[in-house]
């Protein structure tokens, strides 16, 4: 099911305030988008909103080209899942499952055999077979989240809506689910909206990204554009750690304010401006000088990690580790910045 | 050593306060033996006493879980502006005084009151008749049940309820389906305290009911009658009858939660 957003804005309950400011945001049938950003970011008001959990003063909202206005039409069409997964607590997981087909009216329900052979192939599906009879209290929080999932896609929805469905695991089980929830979006051929505050989840499992700060869309690209292109220094910070250097764009070079940092040619106008870079971007010129000493804080992923040590401050650099070769690095005449973003007034200017 | 001074102090406690007027009850009433004691109930007066008793119960008690539920969905499910008011208004017939909340009726209802010659009029008795008896028990049990599902339904919160709307479950589908299940221990138990308290009500019931045995006499009333006209047996054989069925109403409080919890055998 695709879903388009037009314009919508949403106001804090009697005030002034905007929750969700102009937001127009199409997700394409089959697309897996992830909503990230800070947590007051307006994520999760506008994934109630596309639910139709809450209305919009302002603004369009449409499903596959229909504006469902009441909640009764959007039954069944769209699959929820809480963030703190909202299991009935007095019924079994079977019973939990198959709410949403208990509920149909006699006509349209199908009948009981029917349900329980739904009620199975989900189990089935959420790799949860033998659960059938227990109550949601005595569930770990992955077999919740995976109940919590079932029970969303027991009417068959082709919308799937996910708001922190991670938030409350462990890491082993997060990355597991994670991982189960994609091929499932691919076997089911699902459209699915995710909201997370986590930015490698989102890299990870998404499509594209929507990343919403103060109730509006910073960047909405797919995660290579993302890494390579941030919009404003907030979406680059946000998708990971990220260096600042203050500095100045003089006769076509940028030219850092602090000693030791390289100055790089760049076409942008001249003026103030921040070069940002990731730790692994850096890079050291003219080992073995002393002018800026390193020191080592043990290795991950194929980095090695040093904190180089400028006139004010220690600047986060990781160096690729060549294989077999343990020569940790002591010091370096420069730091080579060249592979920086360079913004101004917090957006991209190159 | 203190723990075990506790324990003897809360049991002597248990003992003095509740479990011997009970048995004095007891005692009283068979201190002629059963025979007599269960004569004493084949009183027509007595009978008459016991239907009314039970009837305005039955009323009270369903007045007041339709009430309670309502008010109880309305204050947990939305903001509204007097919602503290109106929370703290619902506690109202705990604070006042029953012979205060019975004098109200007969202010309104009463010969004298301010509606009571229209209605009389009308050909609607309320006051001294048993709508006043009705209207007066329904009052003093009207906190419970909200009492009971407010926090429960509080701590519940809106999301499951969201998620049945989703699923495509209608205002009385989600009711049934999932609020009041939800809260049915707390449901469960208001509706029991609202019995016991609607058998037992003496004070407000005793201000509007004018006392007329065989037609505005409940059980308590009855006991009181029977008493000042030195009918010992009578009267305590009706007490204990009265104090046997508010235990049975605190007895089954405990049923259900003790049937729910067997009803989920560990694997």
């Amino acid at each position: 099911m695709s879903v388009h957003v037009e314009n919508l804005t949403r106001y804090a309950p009697a005030s002034q305030r905007k929750l969700l400011d102009d937001i127009t945001l199409t997700f394409p049938t089959g697309a897996f988008v992830a909503l990230v950003g800070p947590s007051g970011a307006g994520k999760t008001t506008l994934l109630r909103a596309i639910a139709g959990l809450d209305q919009c003063e302002e603004g369009t909202l449409t499903l596959n080209g229909n504006s469902l206005k009441t909640l009764q039409d959007r039954a069944g069409k769209i699959g929820f899942v809480f963030q703190n997964y909202a299991l009935f607590p007095h019924m079994t997981v079977a019973r939990n499952i198959s709410f949403g087909l208990d509920v149909l009216p006699r006509g349209k329900r199908p009948s009981p055999t029917e349900i329980a052979n739904r009620v199975k192939e989900l189990l089935e599906l959420m790799q949860i077979p033998a659960l059938a009879e227990a109550y949601p209290a005595r569930l770990s929080g992955g077999q919740r989240q995976r109940v919590a999932l079932a029970r969303a896609l027991a009417t068959g929805p082709t919308l799937l809506l996910l708001d922190e469905p991670f938030g409350a695991l462990d890491p082993i089980v997060r990355r597991t689910i994670r991982t189960w929830l994609r091929t499932l979006h691919d076997q089911l051929g699902l459209t699915t909206i995710l909201v997370t505050h986590d930015q490698e989840e989102a890299l990870e499992v998404a499509d594209r990204i929507v990343v919403m700060q103060n109730g509006r869309v910073v960047q909405d690209a797919s995660p290579t554009d993302l890494d390579e292109k941030p919009q404003t220094s907030f979406v680059m910070e946000f998708l990971g750690e990220a260096v600042t250097f203050k500095g100045q764009v003089k006769n076509g070079y940028f030219v850092p304010d602090e000693a030791h940092v390289a100055s790089f040619p760049t076409h942008i106008s001249e003026g103030r401006a921040d070069a940002m870079i990731r730790p692994f971007e850096i890079m050291l010129q003219d080992e073995g000088e002393a002018a800026v000493p390193l020191a080592t804080h043990g290795k991950s992923n194929g980095y090695r990690h040093y904190s180089a040590t400028l006139a004010g401050r220690a600047v986060p650099v990781f160096v690729p580790e060549t294989s077999g070769g343990a020569h940790i690095k002591t010091g370096c005449a420069h730091l080579n910045i060249q592979n920086a973003r360079i913004f101004r007034n917090g957006t991209r200017a190159n | 050593m203190m723990r075990r001074g506790l324990w003897v102090a809360a049991w002597a406690l248990i003992i003095l306060v509740l479990i011997m007027p009970l048995a004095v009850v007891l005692a009283e009433a068979l201190k002629n033996g059963f025979g007599p004691a269960l004569e004493t109930l084949k009183d027509p007066d007595g009978i008459a006493a016991l239907w009314l008793t039970v009837e305005v119960t039955t009323i009270a008690v369903i007045a007041n879980t339709l009430f309670g539920i309502a008010a109880a969905w309305l204050l947990t499910k939305y903001r509204f502006p007097g919602r503290t008011s109106l929370l703290v208004l619902v506690e109202l017939p705990l604070s006042i005084s029953p012979v205060v909340s019975g004098l109200v009726w007969l202010l309104l209802f009463g010969a004298q009151g301010w509606w009571g010659p229209a209605l009389e009029e009308a050909g609607i008795h309320i006051a001294f008749a048993i709508p006043g008896i009705i209207l007066a028990t329904v009052f003093v049990t009207l906190p419970y049940v909200v009492r009971t599902l407010v926090p429960l339904m509080e701590q519940q919160g809106r999301d499951t309820e969201e998620a049945a709307a989703l699923a495509g479950a209608g205002f009385w589908q989600i009711l049934w389906r999932v609020t009041l299940p939800g809260a049915r221990i707390a449901l469960v138990s208001g509706i029991l305290l609202t019995t016991a308290r609607a058998m037992g009500e003496f004070g407000a019931v005793s201000v509007v009911s004018g006392h007329i045995p065989g037609l505005t006499e409940t059980m308590p009333l009855h006991i009181e009658s029977l008493y000042n006209g030195y009918q010992t047996v009578a009267a305590f054989t009706m007490a204990a009858l009265l104090a046997c069925m508010a235990l049975a109403t605190v007895l089954l409080r405990y049923a259900p939660a003790f049937l729910w919890r067997s009803r989920e055998v560990p694997k």
